[in-house]
C-alpha cells in the first residue's frame, strides 16, 4: 500500500469522453514529508510517517519540533502512518501526487460530517410506522418493538437504536483518478468523499 | 473555492452557444450514440431555467408531447450539444418558468419578443 494526505476542497462535474456528465471530488493532496521510517527489525512491523500541512513555530511543542527537525523539515499540522508502504522511503523524502496516475483506483479515508443525536429512520434507514392515521399521533419515525417477552428478557446487544450520528472514521473504496495537477498539488477523483471541506483525507492506492 | 474554479476552467471546454434566456423557445440538436452510429435528434420546446453557474450551469427545456409535459435538463457546457438555434424570443417576467407546469394549451402561450 501507498499512499498521501490530503485536503476536501469541494466538488464538480466534469464530461467523460463519451460527453458523460460525472461528479467528482477535488482534493489538494501532498506534498508530504516523511518523518519517521519504521521497520520491522526495530518496530516489529514496516511503516511510514507522512506529514502535512504547515503548522507555525510557535504553535509546536518542543517534543514535536526535535522530531520535524530530525526529518529536516518544518513542523506539520497531521501526521499519519501507512503501515508496508510500496515504495522505499528514507527520511525526508517527499511524497506528493504524482504518486498517482490518472485512471488508477484509489481508496479514500475521512471522517463523515457530524448529524448530532439521530433517530433510528436517519441513523439506520427504518421506514418508520408508515401510516399517519390508524391511532398514530406522535409515534411515525418511532423504532417499534426491540424485541420478545419474558424469553429472553432482555434487549440483544448491537440493537440498532437513536444516537450519535456520523463523525465516524470512513472509507470509500474504487474510487477512479480522473486527473491529476501535479503543479498545483491537486487530484480529482469521481464520486463523492467523507467528511467536509477543509477536512483532512487519506488516499490510499 | 478557487481551486475547484481552476480544475473547472481546466477541464471543462467552454461552448459557445447563443446567448437565450428563460422563456425563449430553442432547438437543441443533440448527439446521440447508437453503437458505433451517431444521429443527431432535435428537442425544440420553452427554456424555463437557467441553473447554476460557471461550467456546472444546466438549462431545462420544456414541450408538450402528445398532451403530456416533457422536460429535459441539459448541461451548457455538454460535448454532446451540437449547436442550439433560438426559435423566438419570448417576453416574460421572471426567470424561472415553472407556472407553466399547471397550465396548458391556449394559456401556456408565452409573448413573443419583438427584435
Amino acid at each position: 500500500m501507498s499512499g498521501i494526505i490530503g485536503k476536501k476542497v469541494g466538488m464538480t462535474s466534469i464530461f467523460d469522453a463519451e460527453g458523460k456528465n460525472i461528479p467528482c471530488t477535488v482534493i489538494e493532496a501532498g506534498p508530504c514529508v516523511v518523518t519517521q521510517v519504521r521497520t520491522v527489525e526495530k518496530d516489529g512491523y514496516a511503516a511510514v510517517q507522512l506529514a502535512y500541512d504547515e503548522k507555525k513555530e510557535k504553535n509546536t511543542t518542543a517534543s514535536l519540533k526535535g522530531h520535524f527537525e530530525k526529518a529536516g523539515t518544518t513542523p506539520k499540522r497531521k501526521l499519519v502512518e501507512f503501515k508496508y508502504f510500496t515504495e522505499e522511503k528514507s527520511l525526508g523524502d517527499v511524497v506528493d501526487v504524482n504518486l498517482f496516475l490518472e485512471g488508477d483506483y484509489v481508496d479514500v479515508v475521512g471522517t463523515s460530517k457530524g448529524k448530532g443525536f439521530q433517530g433510528v429512520v436517519k441513523r439506520h434507514g427504518f421506514s418508520g410506522v408508515g401510516m399517519q392515521t390508524h391511532g398514530q399521533h406522535n409515534r411515525l419515525r418511532a423504532p417499534g418493538s426491540l424485541g420478545a417477552s419474558s424469553f429472553p428478557s432482555r434487549v440483544f446487544k448491537g440493537m440498532r437504536m437513536a444516537g450519535r450520528t456520523g463523525g465516524s472514521r470512513v472509507k470509500i473504496q474504487n474510487l477512479q483518478i480522473v486527473k491529476v495537477f501535479a503543479e498545483q498539488n491537486l487530484l480529482v477523483v469521481s464520486g463523492s468523499i467523507p467528511g467536509a471541506k477543509g477536512s483532512y483525507v487519506l488516499i490510499e492506492k | 473555492m478557487d481551486l475547484v474554479k481552476f480544475v473547472e476552467e481546466q477541464v471543462v471546454e467552454k461552448k459557445q452557444l447563443p446567448a437565450f434566456k428563460s422563456g425563449d423557445t430553442i432547438s437543441v440538436h443533440y448527439k446521440i450514440r447508437e453503437g458505433n452510429k451517431e444521429r443527431i435528434q432535435v428537442y425544440q420546446g420553452v427554456v424555463i431555467q437557467r441553473n447554476s453557474a460557471g461550467s456546472t450551469e444546466t438549462f431545462t427545456v420544456r414541450k408538450m408531447s402528445n398532451g403530456v409535459g416533457v422536460e429535459r435538463i441539459f448541461p451548457v457546457n455538454s460535448p454532446n450539444i451540437d449547436k442550439i438555434e433560438v426559435n423566438n424570443v419570448g417576453k416574460v417576467r421572471r426567470a424561472k418558468l415553472f407556472y407553466l407546469r399547471e397550465l396548458t394549451g391556449k394559456a401556456a402561450r408565452i409573448k413573443s419578443k419583438r427584435v
